[in-house]
């Protein structure tokens, strides 16, 4: 019991930083732009396919993630020139619209290219196997290197934005957009710089997540919305924030929907109990954004008194 | 007010021209079309619904498909209950909706701008996972209804019944909501639209109205989900996915907001293209989004620009 | 006279910048009183926590006797505070009658009627028209609000805060960017109002202060550098090498 538990605490780790590398780039845009992007899961979904992709290719996983993350870059960098950059100063309803249609099109557009069947990207196999991790407890590698690289972006995005001027101008940016402009930094330079990382991130957490989950086209719009979720309860703009809602939603999701049946079952018979776990447990963490919002309507993180 | 305002005239047409849509379509022998008219009118109701928040209110939902869920839920659990009077299911979809859009309205609407958008897509998600986990209703495949309900006793199994009633629906929703935008409460909810630092400084708390208008649009949204689920015989989670919600805001602002009328008209235009490009291709939605990211780039003002210089829905209520 | 407002140490601070300093101020009944300051000297600021758009670090407002620090904007205009924006905040697509009418709508009676048409309503209509006579916009009523000059939004903006019926009138720059004629008749107008209202104006227009008020006092740095009849700020060095030096 204890065991699955703590397995199921690493799952929920593993999906969170998964989450983490999604909503980073997300949540500064949001920050620094004001700027709403439905079209952010996308990224993701891109880094998986061309990932699977060139995996295939090659034959190799390490070498599909040399070409797929730089390829999801300037798949990202394209997107921000001939769309993007033409919707900071729109309305929210027409970023609504036009990424909206950005998403029609490029999930339609995968399926074109792909198919609608799932893809498959094999494991590398110095990362297959599984580690014992405490007593008869044991837990893929793949699994933990996917934590620990996630782990290790985040690190080094902590570092990044702490210790090199883009950083602070950043940290400034997604919280006094207009002062940053009055410094004289040219903002669009700033944020293509910032989309540019976001995309990357995105498309190397689809990439990494390959082996472990099916690629599909609808993969890029189910983490979005959870995303949305971290982002909210994280604060928009917030990096700190986004990590801990991430990890916080992560674990809540997984754990929840394990447990949550076991748990209730100590108040109320097991088959009310399987029944109520099963429709709660989907309802966590969205449960969990209204009552952060409801003690804070900016999220944990998120300036006070942001309009 | 004796002479007819042009949008009023507009959407009077409108009206006129579906309702000799039946006629006219089995007289070319093509009764299944009255089906696809149908289909219009039901989402000309969502439309017009989610025009009195966007349109006139300036609340960007991304979760209005969620009141089409309830309704259409309420037909099945009406159903399941014995219940199959149409008015008492749109009153068990209106009070699903009243206080969902009550609870979910008021923590949203604490908020602003970006997150405004995405927590009522969120809230919404919720709804579609609670439904999707109500393996007795079907989850995630939903569930066929055995019959469509009834009116006052009359049935509405047959296509002209149903027909007649949305149509009958949408224009009592129109002229209500015409009344609401031009009232009191309209004028202050257009006030919050244009600046509600303004409108506090008059003296007014913009919340309460704009939760009220929240949970009215919710309802008329629900009645929508009822017609729905009567029109297909069938509720499914996908009802109230969030791709339906972006195309809600779709063909309101096709149409343009703020109007009333180009809700009706978007609507109408949007579900007939839709069904065109359908038979064209299976890859429409390729199309189709293509064509609204261009809209949105290279027409000034956005869609809304487009759909004002096209004409549709005429100029916006003021 | 007995004082209408009155300011006790308020304090409001943006990070590190204390914009408001201690300000202690208070304002009879019936007073005219200008605050002039040189430009970043918190004036709007100090207006927007008068007025509960933003609400003081610490610091009392008094309003005829009552604490009302911590009211929100709307109940404070309810009792009769009203206040004009420095930049024009209108209702932009909404026609200049409907502009004042929604605030004449505001202290008369409910606005939760949801099925008669408000643009029927004449009595809301005529007092809303004689808020714009009163500022010379009757000729404009049926414009969009921003279809109007600049000048005439100044002017609008005023209809609104009149048509509020208030006691007390908070005014944040009311001249700027009107022009010969139509200054002159704003000005006109605050003589006009001084008789009935209380009213704390902030100007720039050196003259229009001397012409129009009862007492000045000098914001520099957030602080008040000086109070007195307007003689006496005029002639008062401290203020001269503070403020007036500058420009005046
Ligand atoms: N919301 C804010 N955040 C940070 N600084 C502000 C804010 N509002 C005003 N300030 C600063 O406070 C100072 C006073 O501003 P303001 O009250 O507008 O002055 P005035 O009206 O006298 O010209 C200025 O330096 C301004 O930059
Ligand atoms: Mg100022």
């Amino acid at each position: 019991m204890t065991n699955l538990f703590l397995l199921q605490l690493l799952n929920g780790a593993q999906f969170g930083i998964l989450l983490f590398l999604v909503a980073a780039g997300l949540t500064l845009v949001f920050g620094i732009m004001d700027f709403i992007n439905l079209a952010h899961g996308v990224l993701y979904m891109v880094g998986a396919y061309l990932m699977a992709t060139f995996a295939g290719l090659t034959g190799s996983f390490w070498l599909g993630l040399l070409l797929a993350m730089p390829a999801t870059l300037v798949f990202g960098l394209v997107l921000e020139f001939l769309v993007f950059r033409r919707l900071y100063d729109r309305s929210h309803l027409d970023q609504v619209l036009a990424t909206f249609g950005l998403i029609l099109m490029l999930s339609e557009g995968v399926r074109i290219l792909w198919g609608s069947a799932p893809l498959n990207v094999d494991m590398p196999a110095l990362l297959s196997g599984s580690v014992p991790l405490a007593g008869p407890l044991k837990y893929p590698v793949y699994r933990i290197a996917v934590i620990a690289a996630g782990l290790a972006s985040a690190v080094g995005l902590w570092a990044l934005i702490n210790h090199t001027r883009a950083g602070m101008l950043l940290r400034a940016g997604a919280s006094n957009r207009p002062m940053v402009a009055a410094l004289g930094v040219d903002i669009s330079r700033l944020f293509m710089l910032v989309f540019a990382f976001g995309a990357m991130l995105a498309g190397f957490a689809g990439a990494i997540v390959a082996p472990i989950l099916s690629v599909d086209p609808g993969m890029g719009e189910s983490i979005l919305i959870l995303t949305f979720v971290v982002i909210v309860i994280g604060g928009v703009g917030s990096i700190r924030g986004a990590f801990l809602a991430a990890i916080l939603v992560g674990v809540v999701d997984t754990v929840g929907r394990t447990f949550g049946p076991i748990w209730l079952r100590m108040v109320m018979d097991p088959s009310a109990a399987a029944q109520t776990g099963r429709m709660l447990a989907p309802m966590l963490v969205y449960l969990l954004m209204a009552a952060v919002l409801f003690w804070s309507p900016t999220g944990l993180f998120g300036r006070k008194g942001a309009k | 007010m004796s002479a007819l305002a042009p949008r009023l005239k507009a959407a009077l047409a409108l009206f006129v021209l579906m309702a000799l849509v039946p006629p006219l379509v089995t007289a070319l022998g093509d009764p299944f079309l009255t089906v696809v008219a149908n289909r219009m009118l039901v989402f000309a109701i969502a439309a017009l619904s989610l025009d009195l928040i966007l349109g006139y209110g300036a609340m960007v939902s991304f979760g209005h498909a969620a009141y089409l869920g309830f309704g259409a839920y309420a037909v099945a659990l009406g159903a399941r209950w014995g219940v199959s009077d149409l008015l008492a299911q749109i009153l068990l979809g209106m009070a699903m909706s009243a206080g969902f859009a009550l609870v979910t309205g008021a923590i949203s609407l604490r908020t602003k701008g970006v997150y405004f958008i995405m927590i009522t897509l969120a809230f919404a998600q919720m709804a579609y996972f609670f439904f999707v986990a109500q393996s007795s209703l079907g989850g995630d495949d939903g569930v066929a209804l055995q019959a469509r309900s009834s009116l006052l006793g009359v049935s509405l199994e047959g296509d002209l019944a149903l027909y007649y009633v949305t149509l009958g629906a949408l224009v009592a929703i129109y002229a209500g909501l015409y009344r609401l935008t031009g009232s009191r409460f309209g004028r202050v909810l257009k006030g919050t639209r244009e600046n509600a630092l303004r409108m506090q400084a008059m003296g007014y708390r913009p919340f309460p109205y704009q939760l009220i208008a929240y949970v009215i649009a919710a309802c008329l949204c629900s009645v929508a989900g009822v017609l729905l689920a009567n029109l297909t015989e069938y509720v499914s989670p996908a009802y109230m996915g969030w791709h339906r919600s972006g195309e809600l805001i779709v063909m309101l602002v096709f149409g343009g907001i703020g109007t009333l009328t180009g809700a009706v008209a978007g609507a109408l235009v949007a579900v007939g293209l839709e069904e065109v490009l359908a038979i064209f291709s299976d890859h429409w939605r390729l199309g189709f989004g293509l064509v609204l990211v261009l809209v949105v780039l290279f027409s000034p003002d956005g869609l809304t620009g487009l759909a004002k210089r096209l004409g549709i829905g005429g100029s916006k209520d003021v | 006279m007995s004082e209408l407002l009155e300011i006790r140490d308020l304090r409001k601070s943006f990070g590190a910048l204390a914009v408001t300093d201690g300000v202690s101020l208070s304002v009879a009944e019936g007073e005219l009183h200008a605050v002039i300051g040189p430009n970043g000297a918190g004036k709007t600021t100090l207006i927007a926590q008068l007025s509960g758009q933003l609400s003081p670090d610490s610091g009392l407002v008094l309003y005829d006797g009552e604490d009302i620090t911590h009211l929100d904007m709307a109940t404070r205009v309810r009792r009769g505070l009203a206040r004009s924006f420095q930049i024009t905040a209108l209702l932009p697509g909404m026609s200049v009658l409907e502009n004042v009418a929604l605030a004449v709508q505001a202290r008369s009676g409910s606005s939760f009627r949801f099925w008669r048409d408000a643009g029927d309503e004449e009595i809301t209509n005529a007092q809303a028209r004689v808020a714009l006579e009163e500022v010379g916009l009757a000729d404009r009523a049926s414009v969009l609000a921003s279809a109007l000059s600049h000048g005439e939004q100044r002017q609008l903006e005023l209809a609104v805060a009149l048509a509020t019926k208030p006691r007390l009138l908070l005014l944040d720059e009311p001249l700027a960017g009107t022009g010969g004629q139509e200054a002159e008749r704003l000005i006109a107008l605050m003589q006009r109002l001084k008789s009935r209202l209380t009213i704390v104006l902030i100007e720039h227009d050196m003259d229009a202060v001397f012409q129009l008020a009862d007492r000045v006092s000098v914001l520099v740095y957030g602080a008040i550098a000086a109070t007195g009849s307007p003689e006496a700020v005029r002639a008062d060095p401290a203020v001269r090498a503070a403020y007036l030096g500058e420009g005046a």
